[in-house]
């Protein structure tokens, strides 16, 4: 004990210094490879990449929620969804369609919806809080559903993919590298963004809320207003990887509205980790080999969903932490 | 004015009545539901998200011993014994493991079985629905309708088993176990009561409940691997409107939600009228988040 005053300053000082060298370094080379990753890799798997890191912005943005605040969310498929139709409504009300006008309206549908459903959502706390926005997700559907003339139902709506354009610098059709550069700019974007507000005073409420919210209220926050404004951030970023999936696919359907997406939300969270931000990526990622290399070995008919379902109850038994669980301290510093 | 009058004239009072009959028959399978789960969350703090899939299940096994033998009543005693004796197994093997974790564990894991019972169902089943043909064929004239008997059968029966679980709960050993260890788990424990197994018991009644509605229901429409979900969240809005936790605003939640929808489905289609029950369950959010069919909280 005697010696520790004059080792641990040293050795903190020298590992918050490495910390963000390593940190940042990490960032840097995972960005390399990601950047380079369409110049090598075969059409289907830049393919499956470019969804991966699309799903897992979306599983990001419900870590948010999860990871931080505390609650979760079984409705993020209604974010998703409409950012989706509200990138479509853009491309198709508008020619020539525009990118930045479309990212613009599904974010717009995507706050609006999560506004709607935080304002009630919120009022209910832990499970309920939970079932509450899987039952709002639900009324999202079956209206998109029902309302043929508007959002085509149950086929959804087709559009074309519109210009990659970049305001004096840019302007050329989307080939499969630049989208994949793309999202993967939006996804890195909103990581540095999630991780800002994870780290910033408003960040740190939302941190205390999860951790102690009778208390947090005692001292004089806001509870209320802080978990709509984080269900709000939440559906926004959900709403972004909504529209860069339809951007991808050029279309817009009602099944990404349904409970699956929402669910395969969660799923990814709690494999990947919560309250690392990029746990859930890793998470969706995992998810996403594990089912193709299923389907690669039974065939396409192969229910993928019970092994993989397995899986994850077991990791909430025995790693309950996830995949990336054992650096969430390191990642969050 | 004129169009408010026209509209009160222009209701069908026959098809509002048949509604009626209709409403309370789906809401009595709700009850019986919605009972399962309340009483598994109550007791367990477990959310049940697989309930809907236990549900599914039971009406599938209703199905193939229906086909094997042909006698319903055996398929509806079968199919609850066996979602009962399932429903242990999982308790034992995933939910075991959790006590004395945060509950929202719960609700991902009973999410996790939701997932592997679906796709199992349709694995195994097919996307095709499956149905039973009902085991009172006899009908009743309701104005220009045949009414089929097996329908108030259905309500009568499933107000029955409802009774019995409740005659169960008060007057039985294992019912004063369940309530002892809803009061308080430690104390249970110490006068020798076996809280462990009183959870799996709980939860295997549960899912008998569900099972036993499964059946009930499967003759009335077809028997397919997404009806789980359907009926889960009807389930899960029938439990918030009714109170959370209490059995009797669950019952009065489940009829008249499934009053409400049935009404509705005269004007829209019934795909629509679901819309009903969650402008009821938002109502009920902004106004009275305890519940509408439970006494204020002090």
């Amino acid at each position: 004990m005697t010696t520790a005053p004059l080792d641990k300053p040293m050795s903190l000082k020298r590992a918050g210094l490495s910390h963000n060298a390593i940190f940042w370094g990490g960032f840097c080379v995972v960005m390399a490879l990601l950047i380079v990753a369409p110049l090598v890799l075969p059409e289907f798997w830049r393919r499956f990449l470019t969804e991966v890191l699309i799903w897992g912005l979306l599983a990001m943005s419900s870590d948010l929620l999860i990871g931080y605040t505390g609650m979760i969310s079984f409705g993020h498929s209604a974010f998703f969804g409409l950012g989706m139709y509200g990138a479509a409504a853009a491309l198709l009300a508008f020619s020539p369609p525009n990118l930045w006008l479309a990212i613009g309206l599904g974010l717009a549908g995507a706050g609006c919806a999560a506004l709607f459903v935080a304002y009630f959502s919120t009022r209910l706390r832990d499970i309920y809080f939970a079932i509450t926005t899987l039952i709002f997700s639900q009324i999202f559907y079956v209206v998109i559903f029902t309302w043929t003339p508007v959002t085509g139902g149950e086929n959804g709506l087709i559009f074309s993919r519109p210009r990659l354009w970049i305001p004096f610098l840019y302007d050329a059709r989307f080939s499969s590298a630049t989208m994949h550069w793309f999202v993967l700019a939006v996804v890195a974007g909103s990581y540095l963004m999630l991780r800002r507000i994870t780290q910033s005073p408003f960040g740190m409420v939302l941190q205390s809320i999860r951790e102690n919210e009778a208390r947090t209220r005692a001292i004089g926050y806001p509870v209320q207003l802080y978990k709509i404004v984080s269900v709000m951030l939440s559906g926004v970023f959900a709403g972004l990887a909504g529209v860069l999936y339809a951007i991808q696919n050029e279309f817009a359907a009602p099944d990404f509205v349904y409970f699956i997406t929402s669910g395969d939300t969660v799923i990814f969270n709690v494999m990947g980790g919560i309250g690392t931000l990029v746990g859930p990526i890793v998470g969706a990622g995992f998810f996403q080999l594990i089912r193709e290399l299923l389907s690669r070995l039974f065939g396409d008919q192969f229910p993928y969903l019970i092994p993989l379902g397995v899986v994850f109850i077991v990791m909430i038994i025995f790693l309950p932490q996830g995949l990336l669980g054992f650096a969430r301290r390191w990642l969050n510093r | 004015m004129d169009m408010l009058v026209g509209f009160i004239q222009s209701i069908p009072l026959d098809l509002v009545l048949i509604q009626t009959v209709n409403g309370v028959v789906t809401g009595m399978i709700l009850a019986l539901v919605a009972s399962g789960l309340t009483f598994i969350f109550g007791i367990m703090d477990v959310v049940n998200f697989a309930h809907g899939e236990l549900f599914m299940l039971g009406a599938y096994i209703g199905v193939v011993v229906f086909a094997l033998s042909g006698n319903f009543w055996l398929a509806l005693i079968t199919s609850s014994l066996m979602v009962a004796l399932l429903g242990a197994a999982l308790q034992i093997l995933t939910l075991r493991p959790l006590i004395g974790r945060d509950p929202l564990n719960t609700i991902l894991v009973t999410f996790g079985i939701s997932l592997i019972l679906q796709n199992y169902a349709l694995w195994q089943f097919g996307p095709v629905a499956r149905k039973i043909s009902e085991p009172i064929t006899s009908h009743f004239n309701l104005f220009y309708l045949e009414y089929p008997w097996y329908r108030l059968v259905i309500a009568g029966l499933s107000a029955a088993l409802i009774g019995l679980f409740w005659l169960f709960l008060k007057h039985s050993k294992f019912g004063v176990w369940i309530r002892a260890t809803t009061q308080d788990r430690v104390m249970a424990q110490a006068m020798g009561i076996p809280v462990p197994w009183v959870y799996t018991g709980v939860f295997a009644i549960g899912a008998a409940l569900a099972a036993a509605s499964g059946v009930l229901f499967a003759p009335l429409a077809g028997v397919t691997h997404t009806m789980g979900l359907d009926w889960v969240l009807k389930a899960f809005i029938v439990v918030v409107v009714g109170g959370m936790g209490s059995l009797g605003g669950s019952i009065a939640a489940a009829i008249f939600i499934s009053l409400l929808e049935a009404y509705a489905s005269i004007w829209v289609s019934p795909a629509q009228a679901v819309i009903v029950s969650f402008v009821v369950l938002i109502l009920t959010l902004l106004f009275r988040p305890t519940g509408l069919f439970v006494p204020t909280p002090k």
